[in-house]
């Protein structure tokens, strides 16, 4: 019986029937993030002591009656950016290198007192800040398909740790597709929910108004069983929803019949590999087999998402990241004169290239004498897009399209240029301005062998539909993991990868550059 | 000096609201406290986490809105203010600027001159920030977070005040109607009400406003009107000189009677407001708006009118009893119990104030309880004790809050009327002094005086002076 091919729902349930221990499926995760670890490096921290002592814990609550939920009993993974107490919580940020919260995440809350085990944080994209996972500060994470690829970003850390069988499931955030993309690089599933589903306190803020926490698996079943585990209203963040219609496992159904799917055009056109393309489009095709009806629309505005996103969520960060300071926690520089210095030098030494660039953006688009210009003009697109897929769920009762336009670039290709990074997050990126519910599972490989993921989106409150009917594609294909053994052997290539430094010119450039990728039409 | 000068101002006024918790979360707003003991992860600003508005600190300040005749935004927001100081632990402070709670509203003062209106631009609310420490002796600076989230309204004016006198009168008037309200305790000492005010001068009948300076750290009534009689003299002797008077934020310096530089408008720094995507639109109802409405309190006007005709007091006195809203509920509470409002006035007017001056304290700081002094007036007036001894037993429920029936009765105050003890105490007086007798029964109705003083002396003051009076007649015939 190999443990690490099972799902997280398939794992629980052998516990349940004492055909596994706790523990022992607990080691066989660690003893595989010892195994490709050296290659991969999803985490930040793994704490083996802890997650041994919660699992003779755990495996008592279980044979007492007291835990008897799906997932009692599952090694998890929490991504790097949800607060957990008592254990090292960085943002893969030098600026947290030593923060240890005194208090842990609501979602992390949720995950545990269903009786998951935390296995440790996985690595990500500096404060999320990213699509590669390469602006880590504490070095790439590589996609376990392979390793001179990257598993995408910013849960890079989390999808790669569930596709190379470090975990059984792993905690994401989502500001701009940060679930989606790289659960669509490493060929696992992954949802964003509708934004207040899942409570962000303890979430290590980006985009506040766009973040949501997410799971991220093997198969849609575990996904489902995991997001209700999650959602929960909570009092602490006043973003957050009450909901009585969270009992996401309703909806592993097999059946479409009833649903109508809508492939927006404006997802096909320029810039997709073809690939992909066909992929999705084959994803389609099945969805229509089983009784879904398909189409093409337009769903228009799909071109302001970018500059929208990237204003709104770096003015954000801008001031969400404010109080990093080397003040109260984190670094601080050594030897300084005075505050100012202190401030400047440990923000300086702190933050990485791209978060620097993002906190200029931010900075900027908020500054008096711009905030109408950049910052409410943003907000605006944000309704005009959210009343552009109102029109499209009132036809529609699901958007299908790609979730990303390529396939996992090779490491150090993207952050020559970010303005292209930034430019491949197109299909991802509305769901959160609208605050819309999304998700991404697995459905094929390109010729080089990497995972291409199909992309569904559901109205607000939705889930249940774009979870039957990814749970239904499911069933059409059986799930493929990434050969870890020869992976081992691969040579790679471990030269550092160094981002540029943003200087004033550069920024001033990305604001044109954006402005000059609105004017082509003008939004009022 | 040829010109004549006009002299404008308008000032913010920021109150702490006296609600039990912060305002986005559950630390107490106590003051004191060890440092960083009134603190949780929302009020330090820790990574992740996430504030929660205070329903209270929205109910104040729409009470105070509507008391100072506000409109209300049914749709307001809150803003985040971005600026870097260590005392700000997020480095950015909550507060509204595009949507305040309050807005076009004013108050009537008395001045003098008559009445006028003062008017309110708005009222938002914002969190307060900590207190930083700076340690001479270790050479570095400590952060206390216990009043990092401490709620606060700040009351914008508009530029309608001509003269000090007008200042203090609008500001008197502010603090009483948020006292009645309950909203706070506005004590200007310890910085629950605060003041900044800005000042600009201009030649009188123009139009325009001149440039203005922004005096801060005005810790009294009697500060604010040195500060703004100094300021205006400053901007003025730089108008006739022919300079420019500089737009800045100066710091009054009451002890030197001077303000200086802080910082010029070209250091303002560019906050960079944009509303808070951690806190939701605070959507104010109809009913809501009733409802506070419905539960304000009687304001001066109407408590003057009651106090005249329900308690029939002086004047004089009501005006006294409601300038503070603690005198005020202090004499309705003890006045409910003993049913002596002229006696409850008495010594509320004189006392309370007297020992109150003594101590440098405002009726704010009165910690006794309105049934001790209750008890007072009725051992008084029932003649337990005399007058002199109620004096001294005042001072002890003043300072002590003691209750004044027990303390009576364990120091043996009560006053010793027409008794054995009494009558024998008065005979040997009588048999004392006899050229005092003498010098009475000869006509010198003086030394009666005398006599009932020796006595009282000889009965250390506890004797009923009408007791001894009586007494000391019957024997000198």
């Amino acid at each position: 019986m190999d443990v690490l091919k099972m799902t997280a729902l398939e794992l629980s349930e052998k516990i349940k029937q004492k055909e596994i221990g706790v523990e022992e499926a607990v080691k066989a995760s660690l003893s595989q993030i010892e195994k490709v670890e050296s290659t991969v490096h999803a985490y930040v921290t793994v704490d083996a002591a802890g997650a041994l002592k919660k699992a003779r814990e755990i495996q008592k609550k279980i044979d007492s009656g007291e835990l008897t939920g799906p997932l009692a009993g599952v090694p998890a993974a929490v991504k790097d950016n949800l607060c957990t107490k008592g254990m090292l919580t960085t943002c893969s940020s030098k600026i947290l290198g030593n923060f240890v919260p005194t208090y842990t995440a609501q979602a992390v809350e949720n995950l545990e007192a269903a009786g998951m085990i935390i296995l440790g944080k996985t690595n990500m994209d500096e404060f999320a800040m990213g699509s590669t996972t390469e602006t880590s500060a504490f070095g790439v994470t590589r996609n376990p398909w392979n390793p001179e690829h990257v598993p995408g970003g910013s849960s890079g850390g989390s999808c790669a740790a569930v596709a190379a069988g470090e975990c059984f499931l792993a905690l994401g955030s989502d500001t701009g597709g940060s679930i989606r993309q790289p659960g669509a690089f490493c060929g696992v599933t992954g949802i964003k929910p509708t934004y207040g589903t899942v409570s962000r306190y303890g979430l290590i803020a980006y985009g506040s108004s766009l973040d949501q926490i997410g799971p991220v698996a093997r198969s849609v079943g575990d996904c489902a069983a995991a997001l209700e585990v999650l959602a929960s209203y909570d009092k602490k963040d006043s973003t957050s929803m009450k909901r009585d219609d969270c009992d996401f496992t309703e909806a592993l159904t097999e059946d479409v019949k009833d649903l109508r799917i809508g492939i927006p055009g404006d997802y096909l056109g320029e810039g997709l590999d073809p690939q992909t393309k066909a992929a999705v489009l084959a994803a389609a095709e099945v969805l229509k087999e089983k009784g879904a009806s398909v189409e093409e629309f337009d769903l228009s505005l799909v071109e302001y998402a970018i500059p929208a996103y990237y204003t709104i969520a770096s003015a954000e960060a801008s001031s969400n990241l404010e109080r990093f300071d080397g003040v109260k926690y984190g670094y601080r520089a050594d030897d300084c004169e005075g505050l100012h210095q202190m401030y400047k030098r440990s923000r300086s030494e702190g933050f990485g290239a791209e978060v620097k660039r993002r906190i200029m953006l931010g900075s900027f688009v908020l500054s008096s004498g711009y905030y109408d210009a950049y910052y409410l003009k943003a907000l605006r697109v944000k309704a005009m897009i959210k009343q552009a897929f109102d029109r499209a769920f009132s036809k529609y009762d699901l958007i299908l399209g790609p979730a990303a336009s390529t396939t996992a670039p090779k490491l150090g290709e993207s952050l020559s240029d970010p303005l292209k990074m930034y430019l491949g997050d197109i299909y991802t990126i509305s769901a959160n301005l609208a605050g819309i519910p999304g998700m991404t599972v697995p459905c094929g490989r390109d010729d080089q062998g990497l995972p291409i993921g199909l992309q569904l989106l559901a109205n607000c409150f939705e889930e249940k539909k774009m979870i039957r009917a990814a749970y239904s594609f499911e069933q059409s294909r059986s799930y493929e993991a990434p050969q870890m053994d020869a992976l081992q052997k691969k040579k790679l290539h471990t030269e550092s990868m160094q981002m540029k430094e943003p200087d004033a010119d550069a920024l001033h450039m990305d604001a044109l550059h954006m402005d000059a990728l609105r004017a082509g039409k003008a939004v009022e | 000096m040829t010109k004549q000068y006009e002299t404008v101002i308008g000032l913010e006024v920021h109150v702490e609201l006296a609600t039990k918790t912060k305002i986005f979360c559950g630390c107490s707003t106590a003051f004191g406290g060890a440092p960083n003991t009134h603190t949780c992860p929302v009020c330090t600003g820790m990574p992740g986490s996430l504030p929660v508005l205070n329903k209270q600190v929205v109910e104040y300040a729409l009470a105070v809105g509507l008391a100072t005749n506000c409109r209300i935004n049914r749709y307001c927001k809150f803003d985040r203010k971005n600026y870097f100081y260590p005392d700000n632990p997020q480095n950015y402070q909550i507060s509204q600027l595009y949507l305040p709670i309050c807005h076009d509203g004013g108050i009537e003062i008395e001045t003098a001159a008559g009445t006028k209106t003062i008017g309110i631009h708005e009222i938002h609310m914002e969190e307060d920030a900590g207190k930083l420490i700076h340690d001479e002796w270790e050479d570095c600076s400590l952060v206390d977070y216990n009043r990092s989230g401490v709620p606060l309204i700040e009351i914008v004016s508009e530029p309608d005040m001509r003269s000090a006198e007008e200042v203090i009168a609008y500001l008197e008037k502010l603090r009483l109607i948020i006292q009645y309200l309950g909203a706070s305790d506005c004590k200007l000492q310890e910085g629950s009400m605060r003041a900044d005010v800005n000042l600009s001068v201009r030649e009188a009948g123009t139009s325009r406003f001149g440039t203005r300076t922004e005096m801060k750290n005005l810790n009294s009534f009697k500060a604010i009107g040195r500060a703004i009689e100094a300021e205006r003299e400053r901007q003025t002797e730089l108008l006739e000189a022919g300079k420019p008077v500089i737009q800045e934020t100066r710091r009054w310096d009451d002890n030197k009677e001077y303000s200086y530089a802080m910082r010029s408008k070209e250091d303002a720094q560019d906050y960079r407001y944009f509303p808070d995507p951690d806190l939701v639109p605070v959507i104010i109802s109809d009913e809501w708006i009733e409802r506070i409405k419905a539960a304000q309190p009687e304001f001066r006007t109407e408590k003057l009118k009651r106090y005249r005709k329900e308690f029939g007091i002086p004047d004089y006195d009501a005006q006294i009893l409601t300038s503070s809203k603690k005198l005020a509920d202090l004499f309705e509470a003890a006045t409910q119990i003993c049913k002596k409002p002229k006696k409850v006035s008495n010594w509320l007017m004189v006392e309370t104030l007297r020992l109150l001056k003594e101590a440098g304290q405002e009726p704010e700081d009165i910690s006794f309880s309105p049934e001790n002094l209750a008890k007072l007036v009725l051992l008084t007036e029932e003649g337990v004790i005399n007058s002199s001894v109620a004096k001294d037993v005042f001072s002890k429920i003043f300072a002590e809050n003691i209750d004044p029936e027990r303390y009576v009765e364990e120091n043996g105050l009560k006053t010793i009327g027409d008794t054995d003890a009494l009558r024998d105490t008065v005979r040997e007086i009588v048999a004392a002094n006899p050229q005092s007798v003498a010098d009475y029964k000869g006509g010198k109705k003086k030394v009666f005086g005398f006599l009932v003083g020796q006595t009282m002396k000889a009965m250390k003051g506890k004797a009923d002076p009408s007791a001894v009076n009586k007494l000391l007649q019957e024997m000198l015939g």
